[in-house]
């Protein structure tokens, strides 16, 4: 029997190899956001044509917040369209799109809006304070805001119309707030 | 005499009671503290404190501007963490599952001392025969060539 | 052309390995000298294909040949001259490349060293490392083919990573490397010895010098890495607790603990198993690292690429672990030999902490650094274990060994009297003390750096203590002082040159607590001709300018230093280069180095006009240190590993 034990030596390494073989199916980049499921933090932005936006005048609709860049190349240029397709779509029917700008110059976020011909509301994040408070790690990420205020879904990468319309219309159908 | 001394204390206490109306200045050395215990985002394992990027710059700003509203330091990193989880801060929390990680370094020693200590029973415990006798000559040789022997 | 030739070379050289390694093994068992020395032929075969393989790349880096990817990857057509060479293992195909080719001089090393000295163990150790050879060629032919052709052939390329446009980058992987690769030799003698049974000293004293020589290129490489980081990165620091530096400092933490376990065997015969499974851990760590560096498991600094080639590694690595341990199991009992010791007060009880010690410092840095994968196998939570929680928990296991390193040397094998103690130690210790008392007085208020210094000077006094004995014996005998001295080192070139190295890590200790407690930083924004102070210097910010380089555009800010002793009007010139192929511009540190502060600054924000400019402003204190203290190591090790001088009657 004594003899036996000395056998636990090269089995001891197993789920050593065994987790660094696990961490093949782990994706190191992808973290889950603690803010899902808590109101959305209030912020206060001046868009690229000088209008204010603000969170709590969009209380009792549903928001789709993008934070993107214009070096965020090629998954912001993918998504662009997307969002204004949505928001062409969605803007009569209680939706609000607004996209942030983050990490970049001005003329260049000009520039991008200009592009891509986004007709919905664009501001600039100076200091990054929005980003941080939403717990940005890159771009493009995505936050859907329920009509309650809270944010029920994060998104990373880019976005497609499939995404955009089923995650929409699923918090649409839910009842609006109380005035 | 007395009355310019009374001056003179006025003058000095009145130093420090015209700074402590001012606004609170942050020391730079306790937001790089703070900040390095803070992960940079879009880097690898650095830190916000360390990190050239524009995101870490913009981290540490807010850093600043927080303790200079007189945020404890616990309640920076506390802000980070409820925004991003605790992967935000570079060494794990003391409590939990996390608490394993910081244990381990102790238990590695603690067992290697065991390990050691029992060896060391073992080996010392071994009865040594008896060493002959050695004539002075050889004895008075050895002990030359001992001192020299590295 | 050459994507063909070279993938063809390679293809044959992996032929040539896999024969060669079973020739050799078939050779060692039946007994047959004659497929040993095929077997050798082969390996000479391997290694002039790799060769030739390396010279192809070099030729294709150096005539823009774009058909080959790995050309067409890492440079492009403003790629200096002498990065161009370099490229070769400035990506993952190409330092598997470099590896390989390592391996293939250390096999040829080997044959000419061991053929006839170490008759019953060379075959299968020739054989082992021909197998690891085929192992690195397999995975540079199919898993990350170096000479894969890209069509259509582009009219550019996509240049060099920025970071590794740098001296670091042509010295650091070399170094590294041949550290890494070296200690395939020692492992290949250890299995060899289990193989065949032959588990005493000999296998071990024969890969005496390797197991030097590999530690000493590890130490280098990691030194390097750190002078690497500390003026490229732009973050002021040398070490991050990075994994991928972690993977490197492992087998250094094995191969130390080593070096001094050998020593018991060779005096006591003792610890032949622990020796054995050492030298196991410290090649597995060191294919550990390259794992890590290449499968993307855990994000890295450094990480190459994701992708199938982390599974080969891992696969590999399982097979090494497995059957090394396996091999172990099997000889256990000729192995656990009978132990004997006099007194745990001894030099072997030393050497037995010293080990505990690295040991567990090793098993600490690999569980930080696997732990966030556990955490999320376990709990699904993503957690972070950075540079905070492996400084903290490894400063007090690295000071416990400084204070070691003064005990080891000394103190007496077998059984310390109250005597030996007291003539070895009760100086030192009382010099220690008086040390910390005055650091203290001085007004360090950080207790672990004056812990830090007071050891160091306790360590220094014992080496101290030692060298005037001995060269008081000698002068005794009539020497003269100096050619007293320089016989002893030579004469006892083992026992000093080790203690040179000690001497080395002591001032590289001296640098690592000086600059963790001293440094100061600071970040502020300063409009042209403000001037902002630190640490006892002030710089003046004087203006920005544009400029375009062979291969990015470059804004510099220029900064003066006003004042600050002898370093009153050097100019730092911080710059930030933008390269068209990457996202974000790259920060290009200054800096003014000092034995005892480096002045250091890093460019941010600025605005487009030059009237103002954002600057990270450090002063990094003894981080020169450091640097002294590799060069100290160079000159021990050197002194460590020259051919023993007969005793003269």
């Amino acid at each position: 029997m004594k003899r036996a034990w000395r056998w636990l030596l090269p089995l001891a390494a197993v789920p050593v190899l065994a987790l660094l073989a696990y961490g093949f199916r782990l994706n190191p980049r992808e973290i889950p956001s603690p803010l899902v499921g808590r109101p959305a933090a209030p912020f206060a932005l001046t868009s690229f044509d000088g209008a204010k936006l603000d969170l709590a005048s969009l209380h009792g609709r549903v928001v789709v917040l993008n934070f993107w860049a214009s070096w965020c190349y090629p998954a912001c240029y993918e998504e662009a369209p997307v969002l204004e397709r949505g928001w062409r779509a969605y803007r009569d029917r209680g939706v609000t799109v607004l996209g942030v700008d983050i990490q970049d110059k001005d003329e260049a976020g000009r520039k991008f809006v200009q592009d891509f011909s986004l007709s919905f509301p664009n501001a600039p994040d100076p200091g990054g304070k929005v980003s941080v408070d939403y717990g940005i790690y890159g771009v493009p990420e995505t936050f859907f805001i329920d009509r309650q205020g809270a944010i029920r879904v994060k998104h990373v990468s880019a976005l497609t119309d499939q995404i955009f319309k089923d995650t929409v219309e699923r918090l649409l159908a839910e009842p609006a707030p109380p005035r | 005499m007395i009355a310019l001394v009374l001056a003179l204390l006025l003058a000095l206490g009145a130093g420090p009671a015209a700074a402590q109306t001012a606004p609170r200045a942050v020391d730079e050395q306790q937001v790089y503290a703070v900040a390095s215990e803070l992960r940079c985002v879009v880097c690898q394992n650095l830190s916000v404190a360390d990190s050239p990027s524009e995101m870490a710059g913009q981290m540490r700003a807010i850093v600043r501007e927080r303790l200079a509203a007189g945020e404890t330091p616990a309640q920076v990193r506390q802000y980070f963490v409820t925004r991003y989880g605790d992967w935000i801060l570079l060494a794990p929390p003391r409590r939990g599952f996390t608490l394993l990680v910081w244990l381990a370094p102790w238990a590695a020693v603690l067992v290697g001392l065991i390990v050691v200590s029992l060896l060391v029973r073992r080996w010392t415990s071994r009865p040594r025969p008896a060493p002959a006798p050695i004539d002075p000559a050889m004895r008075e040789r050895i002990r030359r060539e001992m001192e020299q022997e590295p | 052309m050459i994507p063909e030739a070279g993938t063809g070379a390679l293809l044959v050289a992996l032929v040539l390995a896999l024969y060669g390694a079973t020739a050799a093994a078939i050779g060692g068992r039946r007994g047959r000298p004659a497929l040993i020395e095929s077997a050798q032929h082969a390996a000479l075969g391997v290694f002039a294909l790799i060769t030739a393989g390396v010279l192809l790349l070099v030729y294709a880096f150096l005539t823009f040949d774009f058909s080959v990817r790995y050309v067409a990857n890492n440079t492009n057509l403003g790629t200096p001259f002498y990065y161009r060479i370099t490229s070769l293992w400035g990506a993952l195909e190409g330092s598997i490349v470099l590896w390989a080719w390592m391996l293939s001089i250390y096999t040829l090393i080997v044959i000419l060293r061991h053929r006839t000295s170490a008759r019953e163990l060379y075959p299968w150790a020739l054989s082992v490392m021909l197998s690891v050879m085929a192992f690195f060629l397999l995975v540079m032919t199919v898993a990350a083919p170096v000479f894969a052709r890209l069509t259509p052939v582009p009219g550019d390329g996509r240049g060099l990573n920025p970071l590794l446009e740098d001296s670091g980058m042509i010295t650091h992987p070399v170094a590294l490397y041949l550290g890494f690769t070296g200690f395939t030799v020692p492992f290949a003698f250890a299995v060899a010895a289990l193989i065949t049974g032959r588990v005493g000293d000999f296998w071990i004293t024969t890969t005496r010098r390797w197991t030097i020589v590999a530690w000493y290129f590890l130490s280098l490489g990691l030194l390097i890495g750190g002078w690497w980081s500390y003026h490229v990165l732009g973050w002021g620091g040398y070490w991050a607790w990075d994994p991928v530096e972690n993977a490197a400092f492992m087998p250094w933490l094995t191969g130390t603990a080593l070096l001094h376990s050998v020593m018991i065997q060779e005096r006591r015969r003792m610890l032949r198993l622990w020796n054995i499974a050492l030298v196991m851990l410290t090649f597995g760590l060191t294919l550990f690292g390259t794992f890590l560096t290449r499968s993307g498991v855990i994000a890295s600094v450094h990480a190459f690429s994701q992708g199938s080639i982390g599974i080969f590694f891992l696969s590999f690595l399982a097979l090494v672990v497995l059957a090394g341990l396996g091999l172990i199991a099997l000889r256990w009992d000729a192995l656990a030999a009978q132990g004997e010791l006099d007194s745990v007060v001894s030099r072997e009880s030393a050497f037995l902490l010293n080990n505990v010690l690295l040991v567990a410092a090793t098993f600490t840095v690999f569980f930080g650094t696997v732990f966030p994968l556990l955490a999320e196998a376990v709990r699904d939570t993503k957690v972070s274990v950075g540079a905070p929680f492996f400084n903290q928990v490894n400063v007090p296991l690295f000071l416990a060994l400084i204070f070691l390193m003064g005990v080891g040397p000394l103190i007496a094998w077998r059984r310390a009297s109250l005597e030996n103690l007291r003539r070895n130690f009760l100086m030192p210790v009382l010099v220690g003390i008086v040390a910390a008392a005055v650091i203290r007085l001085l007004g360090v208020s950080s207790i672990l750096a004056v812990v830090s210094l007071a050891l160091t000077v306790f360590v220094a006094a014992t080496i101290g203590v030692d060298l005037t004995r001995a060269t008081r014996a000698r002068l005794k005998m009539g020497e003269p002082a100096l050619p007293a001295l320089g016989g002893l080192l030579l004469r006892h070139n083992r026992r000093y040159g080790g203690f040179i190295v000690h001497f080395a890590i002591l001032v590289v200790c001296v640098g690592v607590t000086g600059s963790q407690a001293w440094s100061v930083h600071t970040e502020t924004t300063l409009k042209r001709g403000e001037e902002t102070a630190l640490g006892g210097y002030t710089i003046r910010f004087d203006g920005l300018r544009e400029s375009q380089e062979s291969n990015h555009g470059k804004v510099t800010g220029t900064f003066t230093v006003v004042n600050g002793g002898r370093a009153a009007g050097t100019v730092l010139e911080p710059a930030k280069k933008f390269y068209p192929q990457e996202q974000s511009p790259i920060a290009y540190v200054d800096y003014r180095l000092g034995l005892l502060d480096d002045i250091y600054l890093v460019l941010g924000d600025f605005a487009r006009d030059g009237t103002s400019a954002t600057v990270k402003f450090q002063v990094n204190r003894m981080v020169s240190w450091i640097w002294i203290g590799g060069l100290v190591l160079t000159l021990g090790t050197v002194l460590a590993i020259l051919p023993e001088r007969r005793r003269t009657s």
